[in-house]
This record gives structure tokens, C-alpha cells and sequence, in this order.
């Protein structure tokens, strides 16, 4: 028994040794810097260890932007890409002749950079001095005076952060989705149909709750993407996101330990340990909430 | 309530290019009585699952006419046509419980037939005692035994009281005790409630031991209609008479010569004269066998083995077109076989004669 345990901690052990090197003791840091305060990574010097950290960030305006915005993005993107998805899926599941091919350009979004489709937004809301932008030739047919949606007020640039996101996530979503509603055996439906079901009734008491344990996961995984958020608002606002008040937590923290206000690893840990325990929240209230509603 | 099939044929659509078009029902005339428990009997492929479907209005037939009673549904949809329906894999609801399993097709009425909670948990009750499962309604599909979620599915169909039940194979996930109890409690459900119900299924045993009537289908055709016994004693062709029996029927190559019938060499009794001479298959059941020292089936004897109340006697012989002749003897004559060789008599009802050609039954 003895020589088994060691033998398996043997085998363990470059699992444990990578884990532990790239992961864990990395963690463990970032929760130490963010008590430590005027941490100098160049002089690995601090001045003393405190909250101090966690309470600068939480007061700093760009900080509580940061925040403001990224819930905003979480609430509005989530449940919009995941009910659109779903109604798409639906479209695709009860279609049968071009299916592969609206699937084949439903999908495209996601092997597609980044960067460049946020160029391409860009160009679509964007208003210069020469053109009012494709977005707004288009809400001028319905008289809409045109609006600048890069620089100007605040719900239009959120507006399009957040119509980018929502189209950035949908095809991943789609996918996952289709295969689930194929996956749910048709002698469910014809039962139901023999019963006399509505669609209706068949959809909410039958498919919903088939698909839930997918449907579930979507969730879940798109609040963790949505807090991460940082690219999609970069490829759409460049790079100061400060000025454009539309930075994301990821952002701020990368601000801190690299941008033109650099240099201050604390802040960016102390940032990085509060976005760790509002993801930690969501998801634990998720799951919870899964336990009722999931079925598996 | 009777139900009419007049010339029903379902033909679906060959799949991809110069595929033939499949005629998976061709042609079915019937007429159900009212208050039987028919079987449609036949190998996988058969089209009786197809005609299932044709009866629940799942699928539309591409000619024919189906009635029920006097009105006809052929391009009635599924939801109107008032059907039960036993799936093969059940379809229970996973994540619904017993209970709710049950109430789900009450929960559709509308109108005037709409049903309050209560009632609709009474008439589940009802459903759940007929087929005595009422003390799992809390549970899920999942934590139940096959034979447990083939009830809850009867009682599914049943609960909103259908003018036909159908099933779907209903007993081929059960294991064989199982199944044989299933299938008496299907025959009791079938009797207490008086619904017509017709079965599908491959097993000619199941079929045979509780159908009123059965149908005998091959290649979307319709062989034989009748009561089990009667297709038994009488099939119409080689196919019926094969497929119906266990052990198998033990085919033959014979012929009628000079007014007699043979076996190979040996010659088994006399036909009537107006019979016409020429090749034929001839079938014998195992139970048409009789142990005589001077028989004139004379065979070769590989093993019997005894099995109790009966002994099955595996035997050879030249003229024999499968693998070994079965024949069921009663145990008692168990003394009388010995050595290589084995000689029987044969009962004159028990031998079918079919033509070479067209594998018809022919009276001789």
C-alpha cells in the first residue's frame, strides 16, 4: 500500500510540478501582492502589508467605470446571446434543406480574429467628418438623426460593445445548441405529438428541459467570458479605454500592471483578487439556482 | 371501436440518386374488430411498424383509406385522432416523475374537456391501479425497473382513455420472465378495459399466446390475417408456416409421384389423385413426428435432447434443407431411441406441402 502511494504520487508528480509552478503559486502570489502595499516588482520591495490596496482600487473612479461597465455587458450580452442562439438553433433544427449551410455561416464569427471583426464594427458604426457610418445611412431611412456611436454618448458605445459581444459569442453558442437539440430523441416529440401538445407546451415541458444541462453550461461559461471581457472592447475603442469610458475590470487590471498608468502590480492583484470573488458569486449562485431548474 | 384499413400503402422516397422508392405497407386490407387485441407479426423491416405509425396518424399513408369506426382519419393528424401509443424505448419523460408522466396528456385537453388538477391526479391514479404501479408515482423514469416503465408508459396511453392503443414492440426491453408476466398483464389490460389494441411484434411466441388475431406481414405484403391457431394449422405459404413455431417448422425437399407424397427416397402416404405431380417443399412440425420402428421417414439420429415433460429429437436426413430435423416427442419413448438411425411415422395434419415455384400452400 505504502509503495502503491508512492509510485502514484511519482506518476502524479509532473502533473502536480506544472500545476503547481504555472498555476497554483502564481494565485497564491497574485493574493499575496494584493496585500502587500507599494509592491516594486523591478526592486521586489514593499512598505508594508495592509488592505490598503483593495480600498485605492474600490475608491478609484476608472475602477468603479470598469466595473459599472462590465455588469452591464454581463447582463445585457448573457441572457441576449443565449436566447438568440437559442431561437437560431431552433430556426436551424427545424429546417432541413440548407441546414449545413446557414450552420457553416453561423459558426464563421468564431474562427474569425478578433481584432479584425472589431475593425469592421468599427467602420460600421463609426461617424467621420466625410461619411455618418453604414449603421446610421441605415437608421436615417427610419429619420433617425445620425448618432456617433465610437465617441459619443455613453449608451451608444455601450450599445455597440455590447451588439459586438453578443454577435462575438452567438456561434459557439449556436453550435452547442444545435447538436443538444439533436440529441433529444425524437420519440419525445412524436409522444407528445400523439398526446395532442402544443408546440408550445412541447417546447417549454419538453425541450427546454432536455437541453437544460447545455443550456446550463452556456450560462455559466458566458457570465466567466462576459467578466473577462477586455479584446472586444480594445478592437472596437483602442486601447485607451479610460479616456473612452469604456474599460472592462480585465482592462483596469491590465492598465495598472502595463499601461500608461503602470506599474502598480498591488492595484492590478487587489483588482484581480475582486473579480475572482464576484465570478466565484455568480457561480456559486448559478449552480444553486441550477439545482432547481437543471435536469439531468 | 372497429377499425378499417382499405388498400393502405406507404411508400417512402428512395434515398439518394436511382434509389428505389421503398412500398413499406402495400396494399392492406383489414378490418379490426372491436375490442381485440390484434398482433402484427413479421420479420425486422416488415412494415408493421410503418402501418403503427399509419394507424397514430405519425405518419400519412400514400394511398388508402383509414377509418376508425365510421369516420375516416386517414389525413387526420396525430394530435386528433385520439390514439394510445406505446413506445418501443417507452419515451417517458425523464424529468418528469411517474405522476406527471401520466398527466401530461391530460394536461393537453382543451375546452369543455379541460380537466381541474385534481381530477386530472385522479383519472393518473386510476390509470396507475390498472396497471398497478400506483405506489411509484414520485419516482423518476430513471429509478425504475424496465418492466416498471413499461407500465407507466401503458398507463401514459391509457390515461386519456383512447378509442385504439398501440404498442410498439412493448415487451422487446424486457428480459424473458419479465416479458412472459408483461404479456399476460397486457392481455388483462386489454380485456378489463375493452380498448382495441394492436400490438407489433417479431416474436411469434408473444403474438401467438395473446393476440385474438394476428397479421403476418413480409416486404410491406400482407400474408395471412387470422386467428393464431388457425395460421398455425393452415399457414397460406412457406414463409407464414416458417415463420410461425418454435422449434421451426423442418422443410423438406419432396415431390408427388404416383399419386403419393415423398420424402427424398422415402415415401410418406398417399395424396388424392386429382393432386398435381411435380416438385414440392413439404413441411412437417416438430410435433408432427410419431417414434415407429417401421415409420417410413427413415433418418439418421445425431443426439434427443430431453428437456422433461417432452424430448426433442435432432435427427439428419437427405432430403432435409436446413441444418438438423427437430421433432418433439413425449419423454416417455425416451427407451425406444437408440443407435444412428431413427424411423418415424408422421401425423397426416401436422405435413404442409407447398409448391416448388411459388411457395403457396397446396391441399393436397
Amino acid at each position: 500500500m505504502e509503495k502503491n502511494n508512492l509510485k502514484a504520487w511519482l506518476y502524479l508528480l509532473p502533473a502536480i510540478l506544472f500545476l503547481g509552478v504555472f498555476m497554483v503559486y502564481p494565485l497564491i502570489d497574485v493574493f499575496v501582492y494584493s496585500f502587500e502595499e507599494g509592491y516594486n516588482s523591478a526592486s521586489q520591495t514593499f512598505f508594508g502589508i495592509g488592505t490598503y490596496n483593495y480600498s485605492y482600487v474600490l475608491r478609484d473612479p476608472y475602477f468603479l467605470q470598469a466595473l459599472k461597465n462590465t455588469f452591464i455587458l454581463v447582463i445585457i450580452t448573457v441572457p441576449l446571446s443565449t436566447g438568440i442562439a437559442l431561437l437560431i438553433s431552433l430556426g436551424l433544427s427545424s429546417i432541413q434543406k440548407v441546414r449545413e449551410w446557414y450552420q457553416t455561416i453561423f459558426f464563421l464569427p468564431y474562427v474569425t480574429n478578433t481584432l479584425a471583426v472589431g475593425l469592421v464594427f468599427m467602420i460600421l458604426f463609426k461617424k467621420t467628418p466625410y461619411s455618418d457610418g453604414l449603421m446610421n445611412l441605415l437608421l436615417g431611412l427610419f429619420g433617425v438623426s445620425p448618432i456617433d456611436f465610437m465617441d459619443g454618448p455613453y449608451w451608444a458605445k455601450m450599445f455597440v460593445l455590447c451588439f459586438y459581444t453578443v454577435w462575438v459569442v452567438m456561434p459557439f453558442k449556436i453550435l452547442i445548441l444545435t447538436s443538444a437539440l439533436a440529441s433529444v430523441n425524437e420519440d419525445y416529440y412524436k409522444a407528445a405529438k400523439v398526446d395532442g401538445t402544443s408546440a408550445f407546451r412541447t417546447f417549454g415541458r419538453i425541450t427546454l428541459p432536455m437541453i437544460s444541462p447545455m443550456l446550463f453550461y452556456l450560462i455559466i461559461t458566458g457570465f466567466i467570458g462576459a467578466f473577462k471581457a477586455y479584446s472586444d472592447a480594445v478592437a472596437l475603442f483602442g486601447t485607451n479605454l479610460n479616456a473612452a469610458e469604456m474599460n472592462t475590470i480585465v482592462g483596469y487590471i491590465y492598465d495598472m500592471l502595463y499601461g500608461n498608468s503602470g506599474g502598480y502590480p498591488s492595484y492590478a492583484s487587489a483588482a484581480a483578487i475582486i473579480l475572482f470573488v464576484i465570478v466565484l458569486t455568480i457561480t456559486c449562485i448559478n449552480l444553486l439556482l441550477s439545482k432547481k431548474y437543471v435536469h439531468y | 371501436m372497429k377499425i378499417l384499413l382499405e388498400n393502405v400503402t406507404k411508400i417512402f422516397p428512395g434515398r439518394g440518386k436511382g434509389a428505389k422508392e421503398v412500398r413499406a405497407v402495400d396494399k392492406f386490407n383489414f378490418e379490426i374488430p372491436d375490442g381485440k387485441l390484434i398482433g402484427l407479426l413479421g420479420p425486422s423491416g416488415c412494415g408493421k411498424s410503418t402501418t403503427l405509425n399509419l394507424l397514430s396518424g405519425l405518419l400519412q399513408p400514400t394511398e388508402g383509406k383509414i377509418f376508425f369506426g365510421e369516420d375516416e382519419v386517414t389525413n387526420l393528424p396525430a394530435e386528433h385522432r385520439g390514439v394510445g401509443l406505446v413506445f418501443q424505448n417507452y419515451a417517458l419523460y425523464p424529468h418528469l416523475t411517474v405522476l406527471q408522466n401520466i398527466t401530461f396528456p391530460l394536461e393537453n385537453l382543451k375546452g369543455d374537456a379541460k380537466l381541474t388538477k385534481e381530477e386530472r391526479v385522479k383519472r393518473a391514479t386510476e390509470a396507475a391501479k390498472l396497471v398497478q404501479i400506483e405506489n411509484l408515482m414520485d419516482r423518476k423514469p430513471g429509478e425504475l425497473s424496465g418492466g416498471q416503465q413499461q407500465r407507466v408508459a401503458i398507463a401514459r396511453a391509457l390515461v386519456k382513455m383512447p378509442k385504439v392503443l398501440l404498442l410498439d414492440e412493448p415487451l422487446s426491453n424486457l428480459d424473458a420472465r419479465l416479458r412472459l408476466q408483461t404479456r399476460e398483464e397486457i392481455r388483462r389490460i386489454q380485456k378489463e378495459t375493452g380498448i382495441t389494441t394492436i400490438f407489433v411484434t417479431h416474436d411469434q411466441e408473444e403474438a401467438m399466446s395473446i393476440s385474438d388475431m394476428i397479421v403476418v406481414m413480409k416486404d410491406g405484403l400482407v400474408h395471412q390475417i387470422g386467428k393464431p391457431q388457425e395460421v398455425y394449422d393452415n399457414p397460406t405459404n412457406l414463409f407464414v408456416a416458417k415463420f410461425l413455431g418454435t422449434p421451426p417448422i423442418n422443410v423438406f425437399a419432396g415431390r408427388i409421384q404416383n399419386g403419393a407424397l415423398y420424402v427424398g427416397e422415402d415415401k410418406l402416404f398417399d395424396v388424392s389423385a386429382d393432386a398435381k405431380p411435380g416438385d414440392v417443399y413439404v413441411g412437417i412440425r416438430p410435433e408432427g413426428f410419431v417414434l415407429q420402428a417401421d415409420g417410413p421417414l427413415h433418418c439418421s439420429l445425431s443426439r434427443v435432447e430431453v428437456m422433461g415433460r417432452d424430448m426433442s429429437v435432432v435427427a439428419g436426413h437427405p432430403a432435409f434443407l436446413d441444418a438438423s430435423i427437430r421433432a418433439i416427442i413425449a419423454s416417455e419413448n425416451l427407451a425406444e431411441i437408440s443407435g444412428d438411425a431413427v424411423n418415424f411415422d408422421v401425423k397426416p395434419g401436422k405435413v404442409l406441402v407447398f409448391d416448388k415455384e411459388t411457395e403457396e400452400r397446396m391441399y393436397i
